[in-house]
């Protein structure tokens, strides 16, 4: 199945993702900006469970100097620097 | 409140990052010299407690202590000698197939400068029926396809004092040629590699609770305060003690400490290292992502409320990178209380709470 590459069907996704191995609270919402790690919503095995997550879903590798807290640590951020990852790799 | 009730409130309590470190700012201007104390003062002030500790709330007659060859257990060995007399502590030497010789080279000096007894099991064969060394391989054939038994391997973590890098684990490797690579570990891989790896520090647990048993002494717990803080240590391994003398200690300070009760000198002076992995690694690079003597000033200065900058200008740091370490002490405590808790139960049992209630308020606020 091919994933959906919109910047909001990726939020979805990583939302979902976060609600069911994170939060285990499918009614919580998490607003856009609100930082990941800040707020203790994955600790830093759990930012590591979540980079193997995106790159198995969306089949892309992250590169070093990718991995900072300024493209990963808010479900906005994620998803705007997915959107550009995925469309480089396409 | 009793000690369980206020776990239990910090961990459900919405606690932001910023209140996590905001304490009242100490009137002293942070400077270079802010870890030093008197010693000896400080050496006795932790023996009478260890007296107190051991053979009256514990009930015991001495104390086991793991030595590694490193600062900590050697201070603690020391202070413990200390405490009790040369005839109430006993060292364990506990070697494997990856520790550094030098560890038990070093182990052996300091018995003998203390002058206490000291039994060494090379625990490499429990380690190797568990399956410690054929996980741990499996592991490294899995990001190194081609690794052979004969490849030295260790994990790390980037530098906090670098750019703003997520906490990822990377898998470094050095080949019989001379050769070393680096990957980035998956999650499952690194979990499964820190935990056939943590049965190292069990199974010297385990070594130690059996003397400590067949003697009716205490077992006696070293870390310092950056690995008790921090979370470095493994919940059934070297976290389970009876007793942790220099907890409250910062890395500096072990030394100092450790210094005055003359514990020799190529222990205080070498560089602290893990020992638990074949390739040689420090702590700031396993774990805490920076070096010890900066976490040291860091850690206080977090501690009591001075701000980043203030405590950059003496580190000659950049105040980001401060903030950055604070907001890291931060995370890391609050990811690694869990390690610090007892046993969840469904229903308090209050028999117990009380005895418990009463041994931690039986502590003496530090000097």
């Amino acid at each position: 199945m091919t994933m959906s590459t919109t910047q909001e069907s990726i939020r979805t996704t990583v939302l979902n993702f976060l609600q069911k191995n994170f939060v285990f609270d499918e009614k919580k919402q998490i607003a856009d900006d609100e930082s990941l790690i800040g707020a203790g919503i994955v600790d830093s095995t759990g930012i590591l469970e979540m980079i193997g997550f995106l790159e198995e879903t969306y089949g892309v590798s992250f590169l070093d100097d990718e991995l900072i807290a300024e493209n990963f640590d808010s479900l906005g951020r994620i998803a705007s620097f997915m959107k550009k990852k995925i469309g480089t790799a396409s | 409140m009793s000690a369980i009730r206020l776990a239990c409130c910090i961990s459900i309590c919405k606690i932001t990052e910023k209140l996590l470190y905001q304490h009242a700012k100490s009137p002293m201007p942070f400077h270079k010299d802010i870890l030093a104390l008197d010693a000896m003062r400080e050496a006795e002030r932790i023996a009478e407690r260890v007296r107190t500790q051991v053979l009256q709330d514990l009930h015991k007659r001495g104390a086991v202590v793991a030595v590694s060859g490193g600062l900590d257990s050697a201070a603690c060995a020391a202070l413990c000698t200390l405490a009790l007399g040369k005839e109430r502590v006993l060292a364990l030497l506990l070697p494997e197939r990856h520790s550094s010789p030098e560890s038990t080279r070093l182990g052996n000096e300091l018995v003998l400068a203390l002058g206490i007894k000291a039994i060494t099991h090379d625990i490499s064969s429990p380690l190797e029926s568990v399956g410690c060394y054929r996980t741990q391989q499996e592991v490294v054939k899995s990001v190194f396809p081609d690794a052979t038994a004969e490849w030295t391997f260790k994990i790390t973590m980037p530098s906090l004092l670098g750019h703003d890098r997520l906490n990822m684990p990377r898998l470094t490797v050095h080949t019989p040629r001379g050769e070393t690579f680096a990957e980035r570990l998956t999650h499952d891989g690194y979990l499964m590699l820190v935990a056939a790896t943590n049965f190292k520090q069990r199974i010297r647990a385990m070594q130690v609770y059996f003397h400590a048993d067949a003697r009716n002494f205490a077992a006696c717990g070293t870390p310092n305060r950056l690995e008790y803080d921090q979370g470095f240590f493994v919940k059934g391994g070297d976290g389970l003690a009876d007793f942790k003398p220099i907890a409250h200690l910062y890395k500096t300070q072990v030394r100092t400490v450790a210094t005055a009760l003359g514990v020799p000198r190529e222990i205080i002076t070498r560089t602290p290292t893990t020992d638990t992995f074949p390739l040689s690694q420090g702590q700031d690079e396993f774990f805490f992502g920076v070096p010890h003597d900066v976490m040291d000033y860091c850690l206080y200065g977090c501690n009591n409320g001075y701000p980043p900058a203030e405590v950059a200008s003496v580190l000659q740091l950049e105040p980001a990178i401060v903030e950055r370490i604070y907001l890291d002490i931060a995370r890391k405590r609050r990811t690694t209380s869990p390690l610090h808790l007892p046993a969840l139960l469904v229903d308090p049992i209050p028999e117990i709470s009380a005895l418990k209630e009463q041994a931690l308020c039986a502590e003496l606020p530090a000097s």
